[in-house]
């Protein structure tokens, strides 16, 4: 197998606005398309990871002796073996790429293994003695801040503040309410892996599952010590992402093997490690008070906000901007008063996940709207769409809303769906319980609950977030064939079937090649904030607008529609590299939070009905309806698997997913314990695309995978809250909440 | 130790392999066939599913020794040359591969339950794949292409095409 990921190619039709399809698709069904876990090269060892077990340590000393006469074994790495910067971080450098004197959270790595087979390095990996003074760990988010500093500049990683309006507002009907998030995982299905194969000019080639291959290289270099151009990263296939593969897991210290061995080495976590290996959803404390006059509008909101970023800050500083500039919801709220906190403690660092701080915010802003109808005796859709924001609407921050934002239109559209009947015969497969029979509909009560959420789109706070695309287009066998090449990674999400969409609409071609993702060309951005459709799509859209000026010139004057192409460019190559940005946004102010922080916001809405065993605490969601606005839909099969799929990991937030974390210890870090939603409990779904296009976009787009995620959790609660009457102010909630056992 | 075993219509053998080792990493690691995939290693997730001597298993629950001389079928082996097999095909079409990790694991038992049952109702399908976790989808898409591939299968030249 060759390590560089397969050429795609397509030769049909299918421009924007289609469901072309993806251009990986056989290769992944026939079990042909190389994800990072499946590379292999000749002479090639494996590298294994020894993580702390403890959450806070003070390591005393590490003895390498024993591991080092295992047969087999190639290098046992510490530290000291990091030849260049021993701090790494996507926002703040304060993560050590194998710890020094202390850890600071279970499975944090310690030392290193390369062994010529994955049992030899775990039996190496038991024979390193390491001593360690067990401290005593932090672990409460809220008080974090005043106890033991866990780095130099002590346990706030940010604290964002929102001001707006009157800050003493009065209101004639308050209602207040103390939200918790539990620690989500991403938990993408293709677990951590790459392999890293030292290069001849004392460099490596890193093939490698990520989300973002420039922001890698920069980090892997530094740690090497070497200089950018000798770090060049291939991205391999990736097994799903959602936040997860922002930070570094296995990156450098593959590399580090492969440079101290000379021999290219492979790494793969098992899924207890992948835990381990990555970033967490923040799990969330939210204290929230919402003011109304008696007609259901609400006067003011304030809102505390505890963000637990874990061990390091990872992107915990974005996320906490996030949970605050969007901690109202999708409303017109004139005095505003929020601050968010993200927090260093001893429990596992927690970074990036899909929805990105309006996912914590959303649960509690939306059961905080369910309570303010219930104190109205109003319904709870109508007290949402009394205070629904729109178009031109100010956002908290004080930003202008200017693109359509139609959050009662969506509301209405969940509402007005066709309620799902009430199953009469009884098969086990449709009840709380399922198939392990623990009841026939007995006990079973139906409710039905509505959510709508909030969601920027693109990087925000003035960074520069652009794109880079290469179009080249040439005559081959007779034929006009386009390829294009940028170092956006693909990660499931369908960036690679949009690229070629775009190109065969922008140039009128039907064969378009995608070239390997790599760092070969500039920076493409993260795969995360719903923005690739909108930044790299908008590259590889100029980058095909370039040729085309490259095609007027060869027509000489005739119009490009009335000329054969083939005949046009004859032997000519035309290749043109662009980037692309977006509209600029600005930082936020420290004091108020005021600013146009964000380029884009998306919206969705979802309602959902579930029927609750009452006596058991088994929740069934029986049907979850979405409704969203996506400017412009390039690919409508693809939207469509991004709504179901975002919806479905908010149900597993609702009532499933949670590691479960004791005293900075993990768990549960297997899916025997931490529990995905299977096909048994996702319900069908009914959704409504709206395009109202975004004339700041390309096309129109308006980021889509985040959006149905941050509605989809408080809908459910909401449901189930109005079967059982229960207060549930805890995601995910646990049977034991139900049954109050 | 040496295994022996049919893999795909062919004989195949390892040698050197640890009594510790599954099949999984056998057919990844030394039989060059990464198709099942390695998303969880302990029989929850299915995405390594294969056929033993036409019976469905997690190929990481099963250990590489109890393969000698058994026929094992994995998701290489659904395809006929160029031609999908009508799930494969059915997947493809109907937007149920986003990431495709979970994707082999997921043909191989729908490939399955459409050989016990040719058309299968909704429950039945979930049924039948609720072993197999995917993270990308929300399953409806799975749902879509299971139910196309029983509709091509029941009549090849029909409508569904």
């Amino acid at each position: 197998m060759s390590l560089t990921p397969a050429e795609l190619t397509s030769a049909v039709a299918g421009g924007i606005g289609s469901s072309a399809q993806r251009p990986d698709g056989n290769l992944k069904v026939r079990g042909e398309f190389a994800y990072a876990s499946d590379l292999w090269h000749e002479d090639m060892i494996w590298g294994a990871t020894l993580r702390s077990p403890h959450p806070y340590a003070r390591i005393v000393s590490v003895d390498l002796t024993e591991a080092l006469r295992v047969p087999g074994v190639y290098a046992v790495l510490t530290h000291q073996d990091v030849p260049g910067q021993n701090r790494y971080g996507l926002e703040h450098k304060d993560q050590p790429v194998l710890a020094e004197d202390v850890v600071r959270y279970q499975g944090e790595p310690v030392a290193l293994v390369g062994a010529d087979h994955p049992e030899t390095a775990q039996r190496a990996m038991k024979r390193i003695k390491v001593e360690y003074e067990v401290l005593t760990p932090v672990v409460d988010m809220e008080t974090a801040v005043d106890d033991t500093p866990l780095h130099p500049g002590g346990n706030l990683v940010r604290h964002v503040p929102v001001r707006r309006g009157d800050q003493h507002a009065p209101a004639e009907v308050v209602v207040t309410g103390r939200y918790e998030v539990g620690m989500q995982d991403q938990a993408f299905l293709g677990p951590e892996s790459g392999l890293a194969v030292p290069a001849e000019d004392g460099g490596v080639d890193l093939y490698i599952a990520t989300q973002w291959l420039h922001v890698d290289q920069s980090q892997v270099a530094a740690a090497l010590g070497v200089p950018l151009e000798k770090v060049r990263l291939t991205l391999s296939g990736v097994g799903g992402a959602f936040g997860g593969r922002e930070d570094l897991s296995m990156q450098v210290h593959a590399c580090l093997l492969a440079l101290h061995t000379g021999k290219p080495t492979k790494m793969v976590y098992n899924r207890e490690e992948s835990f381990y290996g990555h970033v967490h959803r923040h799990p969330a404390v939210l204290y929230y008070e919402h003011g109304a006059d008696r007609t259901g509008k609400l006067v003011y909101v304030k809102a505390r906000i505890f963000l637990d970023g874990g061990a390091y800050a990872s992107s915990t500083s974005a996320v906490v901007a996030n949970a605050a500039t969007l901690g109202v919801g999708p409303y017109d709220v004139d005095n505003v008063t929020v601050d968010c906190w993200g927090v260093y403690t001893n429990n596992p660092p927690c970074g990036a996940m899909r929805g990105f701080g309006a996912v914590q915010a959303g649960f509690a802003y939306e059961s905080q709207m369910d309570k303010l109808a219930e104190a109205l005796g109003m319904d709870p859709v109508d007290v949402r769409i009394a205070n629904a924001m729109s178009e031109g609407s100010v956002m908290p921050t004080g930003q202008v809303v200017d693109s359509a934002a139609p959050v009662a239109r969506l509301l209405k559209l969940v509402r007005d769906k066709p309620m799902p009947p009430l199953s009469t015969a009884v098969d086990l497969r449709d009840m709380p319980g399922g198939v392990s029979n623990t009841t026939h509909g007995e006990g079973v009560v139906r409710g039905v609950g509505y959510a709508v959420g909030i969601k920027n789109i693109c990087f925000s706070e003035g960074y520069d977030d652009y794109s880079t695309a290469r179009v080249r287009l040439q005559v081959i066998n007779g034929e006009p064939a386009a390829l294009a090449h940028t170092a956006a990674a693909e990660v499931g999400q369908g960036l690679v079937t949009i690229m070629q969409q775009i190109v065969r609409t922008e140039l009128g071609v039907q064969r378009v090649t995608i070239l390997p993702m790599d760092t070969s060309i500039g920076n493409g951005g993260s795969t995360s904030a719903s923005r690739q459709t909108y930044v790299t799509g908008g590259a590889v859209k100029a980058a095909c607008a370039a040729v085309r000026e490259k095609l007027v010139e060869l027509a000489g004057g005739r119009d490009l529609a009335d000329v054969d192409l083939a005949g046009l460019l004859g032997d000519d190559v035309i290749d043109e590299t662009v980037q692309w940005r977006h509209r600029a946004t600005e930082p936020i102010d420290p004091e108020t939070g005021q600013g146009n922080a964000h380029v884009q916001y998306g919206f969705a809405a979802h309602r959902a009905v579930v029927d609750v065993d009452v006596e058991l605490g088994l929740v069934k969601v029986v049907e979850l309806d979405c409704a969203q606005d996506v400017g412009k839909a390039l690919n409508p099969q693809a939207v469509l698997g991004q709504i179901q799929g975002g919806s479905a990991q908010g149900l597993g937030l609702a009532v499933m997913e949670e590691i479960q974390v004791e005293g900075g210890k993990v768990r549960n870090p297997s899916f025997t314990d931490y529990l995905i939603p299977t096909v048994l409990d996702m319900p069908p779904m009914r959704i409504d695309v709206l395009e109202l296009a975004d004339p700041n976009a390309p096309y129109g787009v308006r980021g889509v995978g985040e959006p149905p995620t941050i509605s989809s959790t408080p809908a459910i609660v909401a449901a189930i809250r109005a079967a059982t009457g229960l207060a549930l102010t805890r995601v995910p909630v646990r049977p034991e909440h139900i049954t109050g056992t | 130790m040496r295994v022996t075993v049919t893999v795909n219509g062919e004989q195949r053998q390892a040698d050197d392999v640890w009594e510790g080792e599954s099949l999984l990493f056998l057919l990844r690691e030394r039989l060059g066939l990464p198709g099942s995939k390695n998303a969880c290693e302990q029989g929850e997730c299915g995405s390594c599913t294969v056929y033993l001597d036409n019976t469905p298993v997690c190929s990481c629950l099963v250990a590489a020794g109890q393969v000698q001389d058994r026929e094992v079928r994995t998701v290489e082996g659904l395809a006929d040359g160029d031609r999908l097999d009508p799930v494969q095909e059915a997947f493809v079409e109907a937007g149920a591969v986003q990431c495709g990790f979970c994707t082999p694991g997921l043909v191989v038992a729908a490939h399955d339950l459409l050989d016990r049952v040719p058309r299968p109702s909704d429950p039945e399908i979930r049924e039948a794949l609720a072993g197999n976790l995917c993270r990308c989808t929300g399953y409806e898409k799975i749902l879509d292409a299971v139910r196309l591939a029983a509709t091509r299968k029941a009549d090849p030249e029909g409508a569904g095409r």
